[in-house]
C-alpha cells in the first residue's frame, strides 16, 4: 500500500487562531514550542489592514492602522466566522466593519472599495503565521492543525477549514481549543482524574471537562458561548466610556473611527492594568481635550459581574450533562487572556470549589496542544489520543416544523446515525432533508445546517422507496451525508446546500485570488528590496567618486562604472526585482578595483559596507 | 419526505464489536477498557499518514464504535437496544400511580393560571416522581440477569421502558413548567 511520507521535511503545525491573538506553535524534539516572529513575540495580533495600493498589513504592524485608517482595517473577524449578515446585525453598533450589502448566507466586510469574507480574513492572518514558520524552520509548511472554540457549529468549522485551505494549508485536523489546551497540559502533568477547562478569550467561551486515562482525553462534556469573551467587556467599558465623554465634552465621539479605536485601547489598557492593579486611570485626549478617570477593581468587578455571571450557566450544564458534581472535579485549568481577571478566577474557584491552575500561560497554551495534536497526526507523539464530542445536537425537520434529534450533544466524534426515508409521491426521484443543529424542539429555535437533496431515486409507488441516509460527524465535528438505495444497493447522489457559508467554487476561487495576492505582495517586497539596495550602492558610488582612488582608476574603468551606472538607472523603476539585482550585481563586479584602490583609504568602509552579499 | 421506524434488526452488532455475549448484565469498567483498546486501534487520528480509503474506513470503524459505545454504557440504552428491537419506548402510565398523577397535573394547572402558591407542593411531588424513576431503575437493573438466565422477557423490559418513559416525562414537564419566565 502507498504510504505518504511525513518526513523531516514536511512538519505539521499547531495554529490557534483566535480573536485577538493568533499563534503558532511546532513539536521540536519531543515537546511543543509556541515561534516567535521577527520583532520577539509569539503572539500575532488577529488585525488585517488593506493598503491604499490594494496591499494587506497583519499582526502588529496592522495596529497603528486601527486608529490611522479604521475604514480600511478589521479586527476580531472570528466573530463573524460562519455567520449571515443577518446574524451579525446589532454586533456591528460598537465595532466600525462595514458590511458589504450584498452579504446574504455569508458576510462580506468592505475594506476600502474591496470585499473580503471572514475566512480570507482569517486566511491572512493564518499566512502570516504560516510565513513565520517556514523562515524558523527554513522549509515551506504546507499541513496545520487549528483550534476552534468547542462550541463552534458546523458553519464555524467549515469557515475555519476553509481559511485554512485559502492560505495554502491542508487542514488536517480542527482540534477544540480546551480540548487541545488539556492535552498541553496534561502532557506533563496528570495521568488520570478529571478536569474542567475554563476558556475565556477575546471573543468565545468555552467550558469542557475531560477524563484523563493514562494517555487518553476521554471529552465528557462541553458548553459554551461563541459570543461571550474579552471583547464584551471592552465594548461595555468602551460604550460606558463614550456615554460619560459625551455627557461632559457634549460631542458624540461614537461615530469617528478613530477616536473610537483610540479609546478602545486606552481602556484595553485600564482593564488590563486591573487584573494586577487596584486602580487603572482610563485616560484619553481627543483634538487638544482630555478625558481622565480613575476606575478601581471594585467598581470594574460590579461593572463585569454579569459577564463573568454568563460563563456559570454553561459551566454548570456542562457538569450536568457530564453526570458531575462540582466536587468531583479534581482540577481547573484557566485558558484565554481573560482569565487573568481576578473576578473570573474567584468565580470559577466558587463554581468548582476547587484552586483554579494557572501554571501554563493561558495565550500559549492551546497552541501548544494544537502542535501536540499535529505530532499525534504525524507521528511523533505516540499514546496520546484525544477523544472529542460534538457539543451540538443534529436534527432533522420532520412534519409539523419539529426537529427529530439524530445525534445527541456530547456524542462522542466520529458518530453517525442512520435513518430510513421513503417516498411520499408516485415516481417521486427526490427527497429534501433539512438538518439542523441545536437543543430546541422546534426547527425555527434551531440553527439550520444545510439542506441535501437525494437526486436520481428510482421512479417507484409512493412508500416502496427506501433510501438509506447515514449523517456521518467526523473528528472535526464536521457533518456528511450519504444515502444509498436499500431496494437495489445503489449510492444515491447528495447534493449540500449549505445555509451559512462558501461553496467549494467560492473557496476555490479566492484560493487562486489568495495565491495571485501572495505572488503580488511578494514581487512587490522584492521589487523594493531591490530599490533599496541599488539606492545603497548608488551613494556609495558618489561618495566614492570624490575619492583619489577614483581619479587614479584607467579610463576604460571609469568608462565601465559610468555604464554599469546608468544600466541601473535606467531600469532602477521597473517592476521586476530580478532586472534590477542584475543591474547591482554588474556595477558592484565593475567597481571591485575601485573598492580595492581604497582599501588603504579610510573610505574603504563606506564602499565595502555596501557590498551586498 | 418520510421517515421510517429504525431498523434494529441486528441487536447483536454492537455487542459484537466488543467481543462481547449479547447480554444486558456487563462490567463497565470492562467495557471502558475494551472502548479505549479499541479506539486505540481505529481511531482516524492514528491513520492521518495512510491512504485514503484506510482513513475513511477507520473514520466509519471509529463512529461505529463510538455509537455502540454509547448505547451500551448506558443501562436505560442497552435495554432499549436489547429489547425493543423496532420500536421506541412508548410513555404509559403505571397503574398504582394514577392517583398521584391526576394532583400533579392539577397543580401543573393550578400554576399555570398563575397561582404561585402552588410552587412548593410541585416541587414536592417532582421528588416523589424523581424517587418513583430510581425504583423503575433499580427495577430494570434486576431483570438484566433474569433475561441474561431467560426468566425475563423482551416484552418485561419494553413495558419497564414504557413505563419508567411515562414518569420521566412528568418529571421534566415539571421541571419545563417550574422554570418556565411567565
Amino acid at each position: 500500500m502507498l504510504e505518504i511520507d511525513f518526513g523531516q521535511t514536511d512538519p505539521v503545525v499547531g495554529i490557534d487562531l483566535g480573536t485577538t491573538n493568533s499563534l503558532i506553535a511546532v513539536m521540536d524534539s519531543g515537546s511543543p514550542r509556541v515561534i516567535a516572529g521577527a520583532d520577539g513575540s509569539v503572539l500575532v495580533p488577529s488585525i488585517v489592514s488593506l493598503l491604499p495600493d490594494g496591499s494587506t498589513v497583519v499582526g502588529e504592524a496592522a495596529r497603528p492602522l486601527l486608529i490611522e485608517q479604521p475604514e480600511r482595517s478589521v479586527y476580531s473577524a472570528k466573530r463573524l466566522m460562519g455567520k449571515g449578515a443577518a446574524d451579525v446585525a446589532d454586533e456591528l453598533s460598537l465595532f466600525p466593519f462595514h458590511i458589504d450589502p450584498s452579504s446574504q448566507s455569508v458576510v462580506r466586510i468592505s475594506l476600502g472599495g474591496k470585499t473580503f469574507t471572514p475566512p480570507e480574513i482569517g486566511a491572512l492572518v493564518l499566512r502570516e503565521l504560516k510565513e513565520r514558520a517556514e523562515a524558523d524552520l527554513g522549509t515551506t509548511v504546507s499541513k496545520a492543525v487549528i483550534t476552534v472554540p468547542a462550541y463552534f457549529n458546523d458553519a464555524q468549522r467549515q469557515a475555519t477549514k476553509d481559511a485554512g485551505r485559502i492560505a495554502g494549508l491542508e487542514v488536517l485536523r480542527l482540534v477544540n481549543e480546551p480540548t487541545a489546551a488539556a492535552l498541553a497540559y496534561g502532557l506533563d502533568k496528570r495521568k488520570e482524574g478529571t478536569v474542567a477547562v475554563y476558556d475565556m478569550g477575546g471573543g468565545t467561551f468555552d467550558i469542557s471537562i475531560l477524563k484523563l486515562h493514562d494517555g487518553i482525553f476521554e471529552v465528557l462534556s462541553t458548553n459554551g458561548d461563541t459570543h461571550l469573551g474579552g471583547d464584551d467587556i471592552d465594548n461595555l467599558l468602551l460604550r460606558i466610556a463614550l456615554e460619560d465623554i459625551a455627557s461632559e465634552w457634549t460631542r458624540d465621539l461614537s461615530q469617528n473611527g478613530s477616536a473610537v479605536q483610540t479609546l478602545r485601547r486606552e481602556v484595553i489598557r485600564a482593564k488590563e492594568k486591573l487584573s494586577f492593579a487596584p486602580v487603572a486611570t482610563l485616560h484619553f485626549e481627543w483634538e487638544g481635550r482630555t478625558y481622565s478617570r480613575d476606575i478601581d477593581r471594585e467598581l470594574f468587578n460590579r461593572l463585569i459581574t454579569p459577564i463573568v455571571d454568563r460563563t456559570l450557566g454553561p459551566c454548570r450544564a456542562c457538569l450536568r450533562d457530564a453526570g458531575l458534581q462540582p466536587e468531583q472535579i479534581d482540577e481547573v485549568v484557566l485558558v484565554g487572556g481573560s482569565t487573568r481577571i481576578p473576578l473570573v478566577r474567584s468565580a470559577v474557584e466558587v463554581l468548582f470549589r476547587s484552586k483554579a491552575h494557572t501554571d501554563l500561560n493561558p495565550d500559549e497554551v492551546v497552541a501548544l496542544g494544537a502542535a501536540v495534536q499535529a505530532g499525534i497526526l504525524s507521528g511523533t507523539v505516540e499514546n496520546q489520543l484525544l477523544l472529542d464530542v460534538t457539543p451540538l445536537s443534529l436534527g432533522i425537520e420532520t412534519v409539523g416544523g419539529v426537529v427529530s434529534k439524530l445525534i445527541a450533544r456530547n456524542s462522542t466524534i466520529p458518530a453517525s446515525a442512520t435513518e430510513t426515508f421513503t417516498t411520499s409521491v408516485d415516481g417521486q426521484t427526490n427527497v429534501l432533508i433539512h438538518v439542523l443543529q441545536g437543543e430546541r424542539e422546534l426547527m425555527k429555535d434551531c440553527r439550520p445546517l444545510a439542506r441535501f437533496e437525494l437526486k436520481g431515486i428510482d421512479p417507484v409507488p409512493a412508500g416502496f422507496a427506501r433510501i438509506e441516509v447515514r449523517f456521518l460527524i467526523d473528528a472535526n465535528g464536521i457533518l456528511s451525508v450519504t444515502a444509498r438505495d436499500a431496494r437495489t444497493g445503489k449510492e444515491t447522489s447528495v447534493e449540500v446546500k449549505p445555509t451559512y457559508g462558501l461553496t467549494d467554487a467560492e473557496v476555490e476561487a479566492m484560493i487562486q485570488s489568495s495565491f495571485e495576492n501572495a505572488r503580488a505582495d511578494l514581487d512587490a517586497r522584492q521589487v523594493a528590496e531591490a530599490r533599496v539596495e541599488a539606492d545603497t550602492i548608488l551613494a556609495a558610488l558618489d561618495k566614492a567618486k570624490r575619492n583619489d582612488a577614483y581619479t587614479d582608476l584607467p579610463e576604460a574603468e571609469r568608462q565601465a562604472i559610468a555604464t554599469a551606472l546608468n544600466q541601473l538607472l535606467l531600469v532602477y523603476h521597473c517592476d521586476d526585482h530580478r532586472t534590477i539585482r542584475a543591474k547591482i550585481d554588474k556595477l558592484n563586479h565593475v567597481t571591485t578595483p575601485l573598492a580595492e584602490n581604497m582599501m588603504n583609504t579610510a573610505v574603504r568602509g563606506a564602499l565595502k559596507g555596501t557590498r551586498i552579499e | 419526505m418520510v421517515r421510517l421506524l429504525p431498523d434494529k434488526s441486528d441487536p447483536k452488532r454492537y455487542f459484537a464489536l466488543f467481543d462481547l455475549p449479547a447480554k444486558l448484565t456487563l462490567d463497565a469498567k470492562d467495557l471502558e477498557q475494551r472502548y479505549f483498546r479499541l479506539s486505540r486501534q481505529w481511531h482516524p487520528d492514528l491513520f492521518a499518514r495512510k491512504t485514503d480509503p484506510e482513513r475513511a474506513q477507520a473514520l466509519d470503524q471509529t463512529a461505529l464504535l463510538n455509537d455502540a459505545y454509547r448505547v451500551l454504557r448506558n443501562p436505560l440504552k442497552r435495554a432499549a437496544y436489547v429489547a425493543a428491537s423496532a420500536e421506541e419506548a412508548k410513555p404509559q402510565a403505571p397503574p398504582e400511580l394514577l392517583e398521584e398523577v391526576f394532583e400533579l397535573n392539577m397543580a401543573l394547572e393550578v400554576l399555570r393560571l398563575g397561582d404561585q402558591d402552588v410552587r412548593p407542593q410541585l416541587e414536592q411531588q417532582q421528588q416523589s416522581f424523581l424517587a418513583a424513576l430510581q425504583q423503575q431503575d433499580r427495577e430494570l437493573e434486576a431483570l438484566f440477569p433474569a433475561y441474561d438466565a431467560g426468566s425475563a422477557s423482551a416484552a418485561d423490559i419494553q413495558a419497564l421502558l414504557n413505563r419508567r418513559k411515562y414518569i420521566q416525562n412528568l418529571v421534566d414537564e415539571v421541571e419545563k413548567a417550574l422554570h418556565a419566565r411567565n
